[in-house]
């Protein structure tokens, strides 16, 4: 069992979900509330990642962030940070990835918080964060742990883009599922057995979790009304 | 208990385990090196630790792979290719460190279900003969494009004239060891795949396995040679020339690579 690629596994995804959960709720609420002409374009760029196969996202990350690119060599330069076969490269690549899942969810939640209880909180002279703090997000909350449980998880499981992106350095990028991988191809199954179990059993409390919190709210809100 | 609480409880436990310390150690040299060199590989890193209390990090890919990531910035520290034309590429575009040098000689091993073919001097012959017989439907070589045992194995298959009736049957490793890895797992009927992995999988035991004559593939092309990349420091260098030493030498031939060769370059 490979307690470092776990380790980075859940590091990996939970920087994923504080870094990008923010700018989800931000972007999905300003697609559901705003009308604009490139609206249909932009919001087909935020769910392009989920049509993209990872290595495509991963091509073009080496491409624009490795050593031979200019953006790549600057950033080396100036900060001695390299965005490609490392950890914070690897967080770059998982919020690229994970945009639609953290967009999506959280702005047909938010689409579905009707005007009419907007229009009426901002009559009751709520200032417009307060409408969104105290009224939208509260009612968009399904959204939002959807979103979460889904980037998480998500992140958990990716492969692809973790390769190209990481390569398979033991203790910075080699995360669960790279682990798993390579086990295999060391002629090891029992050990590529008892880590993919375990990805699996995780994977698997975590949506059950986000889903029961999801149940519970719903039971919640039927008692009420 | 609050309607979250299943869930912070996993958040807790979750940033329990990352902050908890662990895991082994991650220091070391990193070296990249051919698929094919595994099983040797982590038997001179094990004796290496024994030796000098040092240790390494392993990572395999196939050895164009690796030449990929070194030319796109990968931290590498050494660089063990199956072949000499991927370290001279380097070499070439300023990546290396010091003179390159040849630590060991590949091996192509033919493997076989059993029955496919008699046991012989001259395999590929064989090879044919089923081929011929419609025995053979599938094929597993690495990829020759950027696997060294793969474009050997392509050569060798050209020498015997083979190539075009086969390659409609390849089954294709993206390296040597998932070559290997399909040869178990795959239901394939032959393959042509590096004899240190092969050994290692045991391969011998599902099947049978083969040399290939000599000439049957230029022997260069297996000629694996080893390189110090522009990261490198004095504990990869300690690790660099252990694995010139009559002790790694050995572990190499134990796992099914040959001496270098001698002649010069």
């Amino acid at each position: 069992m490979d307690w470092s690629a776990l380790r980075l596994s859940l590091e990996l995804a939970g920087w994923t979900l504080v870094l990008l959960l923010p700018v989800g709720i931000l972007i999905g609420r300003w697609l559901a509330r705003t009308e604009f002409r490139g609206r249909p374009l932009l919001q087909a760029i935020c769910a392009l990642p989920l049509v993209l196969p990872p290595t495509v996202v991963g091509y073009y990350l080496l491409t624009f962030m490795g050593a031979r690119s200019p953006v790549g060599g600057l950033i080396d330069a100036w900060f001695g940070l390299s965005l490609v076969f490392s950890f914070p490269g690897l967080v770059l690549a998982s919020l690229l990835v994970n945009l639609p899942f953290a967009i999506l969810p959280v702005q047909r939640a938010f689409e579905a918080v009707s005007q009419e209880l907007h229009d009426a909180a901002a009559c009751c002279g709520m200032s417009p964060w307060r409408v969104f703090a105290r009224v939208e997000l509260p009612l968009a909350w399904p959204g939002v742990l959807s979103a979460a449980v889904l980037t998480f998880g998500h992140t958990l499981g990716e492969f692809g883009v973790v390769l190209m992106v990481g390569g398979n350095i033991p203790g910075e990028t080699r995360t669960l599922s790279i682990a798993i991988f390579d086990r295999v191809q060391a002629f090891d199954p029992a050990a590529a057995g008892r880590m993919a179990a375990l990805l699996l059993l995780i994977s698997l409390v975590t949506v059950a979790l986000g889903y029961g919190a999801l149940d519970r709210r719903a039971r919640r809100g039927a008692g009420q009304s | 208990m609050t309607r979250s609480g299943p869930l912070i409880l996993f958040v807790l436990a979750t940033v329990g385990l990352l902050i908890s310390p662990g895991g082994s150690a991650e220091e070391g040299p990193l070296i990249a090196a051919a698929a094919s060199t595994r099983s040797a590989l982590e038997d001179v890193a094990g004796r290496y630790l024994e030796v000098t209390g040092e240790s390494v990090r392993l990572v395999f890919a196939s050895s164009g792979t690796l030449v990929q990531q070194i030319e796109n910035g990968a931290p590498f520290e050494l660089f063990l290719s199956a072949n000499e034309d991927y370290v001279l590429r380097l070499a070439n575009a300023g990546w290396t460190r010091g003179v390159p040098v040849n630590y060991a000689h590949g091996v192509l091993a033919l493997f076989s279900r059993p029955g496919l073919f008699e046991l012989s001097d001259d395999p590929l012959a064989e090879l044919n003969h089923a081929l011929n017989a419609g025995k053979v439907k599938r094929f597993v070589i690495a990829n020759p494009e950027h696997a060294p045992y793969g474009s050997a194995a392509r050569a060798a298959l050209r020498h015997a004239g083979l190539w075009v009736k086969i390659k409609p049957l390849l089954l294709v490793g993206a390296n040597a060891g998932q070559a290997v890895q399909y040869s178990i797992q795959a239901g394939v009927d032959a393959a042509l795949v590096p004899l240190s992995l092969a050994q290692a999988a045991a391969l011998n035991r599902i099947g049978d396995l083969q040399l290939l004559p000599a000439a049957t593939y230029p022997d260069v092309l297996l000629r694996q040679q080893m390189v110090m990349l522009q990261n490198s420091d004095r504990a990869t260098l300690r690790f660099f020339e252990y694995l010139q030493s009559a002790d790694a030498q050995a572990a190499f031939r134990d796992h099914g690579l040959k001496s270098p060769s001698l002649s010069p370059k």
